[in-house]
């Protein structure tokens, strides 16, 4: 199949993604910012724009494509992976996004999440999880906290989340990462490794919806609680965090614990040194986990980033393979295949 | 008793009936084979249990496979049988009230035991107290039989004991007077890493014929001679292969790679294996987490420039109606199959009904047109699928082949086309690169461009909600949407314009005519060639597509006084006829699992027309 790829003439620029359609979320809404990061990161990637293509399940974030001035692909309720899965195995040569919310995703998109992870196609997954359902106006989702009043639960939804980092270490993911909206600098290095990375790399990106879910990730965003309540990940390096980078995580057993690096009793040596390229997902899956306890902070940035076989490149491979070992096909000797005879 | 006389027949209707461990499909499809080879023409009806393993010997897991061999062009699996082999209680039962009076039983007699007799809830032996005496009952004691021809290859009991469905293949080849050459050459290949059980199903195949040779346990002998069809070079095809065959050769000579989603179900999934197999012809299949997945994938494979196909039965044409009006609202090329089961829900899954037209044509949400094209018998699932996908590309729009289990299942001789003679798939993408809007249309079939992901310049996006014309930006206004859903019908309408005049088998006008779609066309082109011979005013329209309907069957059907419409359903077609043509439609509905009987239908028209005089007061 012959498809045009000329060579872009110029470098690209942000504005080169930036579509004619007006964009049109709630002001204030967290996806403004994800889409200036993800417009600014682009033209970096070394990658033609053609080749790109974003595809989006429902919700306020799934509008997404539309804002691009890639190819788009705004397709229907929790599928978006399958869709982009088609596409990538259709063409491995596209660089191909897929972007959800976290109802699309872990509701009813659920199945196709935990498969297109399974698989590794290479494909960048990006969650924006508010909490909340925004476009149906404001029902609880799969990771809303227990407890949470919304017009569908007036009493409090009595339900457990997902931890969206979890299910997909659990699905097997080969690249995980987690970042926020109000951090621009951090989120462009967050998408730039994935960019990098061959298999599905998904990001869960923390994103306020302000008008249902106002103010769900403060603690993690703004300047006077964030670097109490956060923790960058960063490859090499020992868990440290805090605002005057006092504190770090070490292990006790298998419970991750914040200790002071202060008050004498342990120092940086003790501390858990991250390493993204660990063949084991178990610490990965701690780290996860520190999500949920209000004793530590929230890990952000690179979680997991490994190298694994992608569906879709093991498709062209097996296709390539069995040409060369049972010749390319011929439709005549296909139709001819087995006991024939003659009638005259 | 000697052969007393070697009778040539026209045509015979063989039953092969036992457990389904007894590998009655397998012999069945050898005979049906060799039939193919030997030159006749062939119909097949295989008929098997939904449990893979129902308990051995009960009605539950009786396995069935009816072949009807001819000597002229036929077109059913047979009404009434005329030769049943039983190898067990259970399989005589469920079975003997298809066969013809005086018809040949052949049943496996040692299977007639207490325990056997209990299975099948007989109480009291049916090989002696008389109740078969309307036929040519045979009683064969096959397990013995078998053993003493495999005794010398050192075999378990067990294994040789499964050899007997060989033994009873064998019999029949006997009586029939086929060749064993091509079922041995099968049984070398199937067994080619397993030596001793070819041997020993080779002999219990010549055991069975030698058996027939020796004893001379038959009266007569049977001869069906070739069959006159169309010159030509032939091969034995099955509908669900031939479904395969057709998306590989539309690919080919389109010259774009296939994209197949799908996710297994009965009685589809063969058409998933078949085209496994061809990864050498740049065959991508995906075998999807779900039906949704399955569509899904496709359609995205579709986006990014793939011929693309995803196929199910009846549940999962459930699930993918959601991402088929995507399909239709971002105008992609998709071909859907369903190859249609029984029943709502999970129904009766291994049985066949032509009961998801109306599925096809109106299960989904808003005004969601799609073209139709249904098959009429497995070797047409080939043009079938090849032509679904030339409109597909041809009118931008996804389009619902109707399958159903019969079709899918059976097989017949499928006069090989001429790759040369396929008509020409032209992927002829429209693209105006100065001044490119995704839904700029051409005039005359209002397609939109075929514009992929890679094509530098022509960046755009698509989506489910509802876009400009011509420009394709997203569009809430009224008057756009409306004059969308119209164009988005009127393309469908249009491809009407690509059918010649509706062939009309029969005169074109007269007291009756009978108008079939899908399955039904042997029994409905057997039972009105009947009717002809006996003077009826009879003539018969079979639809190939049901969406567009052909622009003349309006007239067409005027021209009759009444309008016969047989379906494996309530009703569908007749209520769209109905609706469309304003005309009283007389149904004849039948819902059993099964297909037609010529017979059944042939008996309609009768009564429809008042006797044989073709005249009605
Ligand atoms: C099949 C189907 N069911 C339900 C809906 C309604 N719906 C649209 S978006 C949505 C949830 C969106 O929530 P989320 O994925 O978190 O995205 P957000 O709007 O918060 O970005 C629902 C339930 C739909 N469009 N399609
Ligand atoms: S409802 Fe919430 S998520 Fe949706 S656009 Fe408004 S702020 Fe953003």
């Amino acid at each position: 199949m012959a498809i045009e790829t000329e060579i872009s003439p110029k470098p690209l620029t942000k504005s080169d993604f930036e579509s004619d359609q007006e964009v049109r979320w709630c002001p204030g809404c967290g996806d403004y910012a994800i889409l200036a990061q993800v417009q600014r990161t682009l033209p970096d990637m070394g990658i033609p724009k053609e080749k790109y293509v974003f595809v989006s399940g429902i919700g306020c974030s799934s509008r997404f494509p539309y804002y691009m001035n890639t190819y788009g692909f705004h397709t229907i309720h929790g599928r978006a992976p399958a869709f982009a899965t088609g596409i990538k195995v259709a063409n491995p040569d596209l660089s191909v996004w897929v972007i959800s919310g976290d109802g699309d995703s872990l509701s009813i998109g659920g199945n196709h999440f935990i498969h297109a992870i399974r698989r590794n196609i290479d494909i960048k997954y990006l969650l924006f999880n508010n909490r909340i359902y925004g476009l149906t106006k404001g029902q609880y989702s799969p990771t809303s906290e227990i407890g949470k009043i919304t017009k569908s639960t007036p009493m409090g939804s009595l339900e457990h989340p997902f931890n969206p980092l979890a299910v997909a270490l659990g699905a097997g993911a080969s690249f995980v990462a987690r970042t926020l909206d109000r951090d621009p600098k951090a989120m462009v290095e967050v998408l730039k490794a994935a960019g990098q990375h061959r298999g599905t790399a998904f990001i869960e990106i923390y994103q306020n919806c302000i008008i249902f879910n106002d103010g769900a990730f403060t603690q993690l965003t703004e300047k006077e609680t964030k670097l109490d309540n956060t923790i960058l990940l960063e490859h090499g390096k020992p868990l440290v965090y805090g605002k005057n980078k006092d504190k770090g995580i070490k292990l006790d057993g298998f419970k991750p614990v914040s200790v002071s690096l202060t008050d004498g009793k342990h120092s940086v040596n003790d501390l858990l040194i991250h390493d993204v390229k660990s063949k084991d997902p178990v610490l990965a899956f701690i780290y996860s986990q520190m999500t949920e306890d209000p004793t530590l902070p929230t890990p952000v940035g690179v979680f997991r980033a490994v190298e694994n076989n992608c569906y879709d490149q093991d498709v062209k491979t097996q296709i390539a393979f069995s040409k060369e070992k049972m010749g390319k096909g011929n439709l005549k000797d296909l139709l001819h295949k087995g006991d024939t005879w003659i009638v005259s | 008793m000697a052969v007393e006389s070697v009778l040539n027949l026209e045509e015979v209707t063989i039953r092969l009936a036992g457990d389904s461990g007894d590998g009655m499909q397998l012999v069945g499809t050898e005979l049906t084979n060799t039939s193919a080879l030997f030159g006749n023409d062939v119909g097949t009806l295989p008929d098997y249990p939904a449990e893979i393993r129902a308990p051995a010997g009960t009605l539950a897991g009786v396995s069935g496979f009816q072949l009807h061999i001819g000597s002229f062009d036929i077109h059913t699996p047979g009404d009434e049988v005329d030769v049943l082999v039983a190898m067990n209680p259970a399989a005589l039962k469920a079975n003997i009230k298809a066969l013809k009076p005086n018809g040949v039983l052949i049943v496996n007699a040692e299977s007639f035991d207490e325990k056997g007799l209990k299975l099948a809830a007989y109480t009291a032996n049916p090989l002696e107290d008389g109740s078969l005496s309307g036929y040519q009952l045979f009683r064969v004691e096959m397990s013995s039989h078998t053993k003493a021809a495999l005794r010398e290859t050192g075999l378990d009991f067990k294994s040789m004991e499964r050899c007997k469905n060989f033994f009873a293949l064998g019999m029949i080849f006997w009586l029939f007077n086929r060749p064993m050459e091509y079922t041995i050459k099968f049984i070398e290949d199937k067994f080619s890493k397993k030596p001793l059980l070819a041997q020993a199903n080779i002999l219990a195949l010549k055991g069975g014929f030698a058996y027939c040779e020796a004893t001379e346990a038959f009266v007569n002998k049977y001869e069906i001679n070739p069959a006159k069809l169309a010159p030509g070079k032939y091969r034995n095809l099955g509908g669900n292969e031939a479904i395969g065959l057709g998306f590989v050769a539309a690919a080919q000579k389109a010259g774009l790679e296939l994209f197949l989603g799908s996710y297994p179900i009965t009685p589809a999934s063969d058409i998933l294996h078949t085209m496994a197999k061809f990864k050498n012809f740049g065959v991508k299949t995906f075998q999807a987490e779900d039906e949704i997945a399955a569509v899904a994938a496709s359609i995205g494979a579709a986006y990014a420039g793939d011929i693309a196909v995803t196929t199910t039965s009846g549940p999962g044409m459930c699930l993918k109606s959601e991402a088929i009006n995507l399909a239709i609202m971002t105008e992609l090329p998709l071909v859907i199959v369903d190859v249609q089961r029984a029943g709502p829900s999970t129904g009766l899954p291994t049985k066949t009904e032509q009961a998801d037209l109306l599925q096809a044509l109106y299960g989904r949400n808003g005004e969601s047109p799609i073209p139709i094209i249904a098959a009429s018998r497995p070797a047409d699932c080939f043009e079938v699928a090849y032509e679904a996908i030339r409109i597909a590309i041809r009118y931008m729009t996804p389009v619902i082949v109707l399958s159903d289990g019969y079709i899918g299942n059976g097989a017949e001789p499928w006069l090989i086309p001429e790759v040369e003679q396929l008509p020409a798939i032209n992927v002829d993408r429209h693209i105006n690169k100065d001044q490119f809007y995704p839904y700029q249309r051409t005039e005359d079939t209002l397609t939109r461009p075929w514009a992929i992901p890679g094509m530098a310049g022509l960046e755009h996006r698509i989506g489910g909600l509802e876009k400009k014309n011509i420009m394709g930006t997203v569009n809430y206004e009224p008057e756009n949407h409306e004059y969308m859903c119209r164009i988005r019908a009127e393309k469908v309408h249009r491809i009407a314009n690509e059918f010649g005049p509706t062939e009309i088998s029969g005169a074109d006008s007269g007291d009756l005519l009978v108008l079939g779609w899908g399955g039904t066309y042997g029994a409905i082109r057997t039972a009105v060639e009947h009717c002809m011979k006996k003077g009826m005013k009879v003539s018969r329209v079979h639809l190939r597509w049901i969406n567009p309907l052909p622009n003349d069957l309006g007239d067409i059907l005027k021209r009759f006084k009444h309008v016969l419409i047989p379906e494996i359903n309530l009703g569908q077609l007749s209520k769209v006829i109905r609706s469309e043509y304003l005309i009283d439609a007389i149904g004849l509905n039948k819902i059993s699992g099964l297909p037609f009987n010529s017979k059944e239908i042939e008996n309609k028209i009768e009564a429809i027309l008042g006797g044989s005089n073709g005249h009605r007061n």
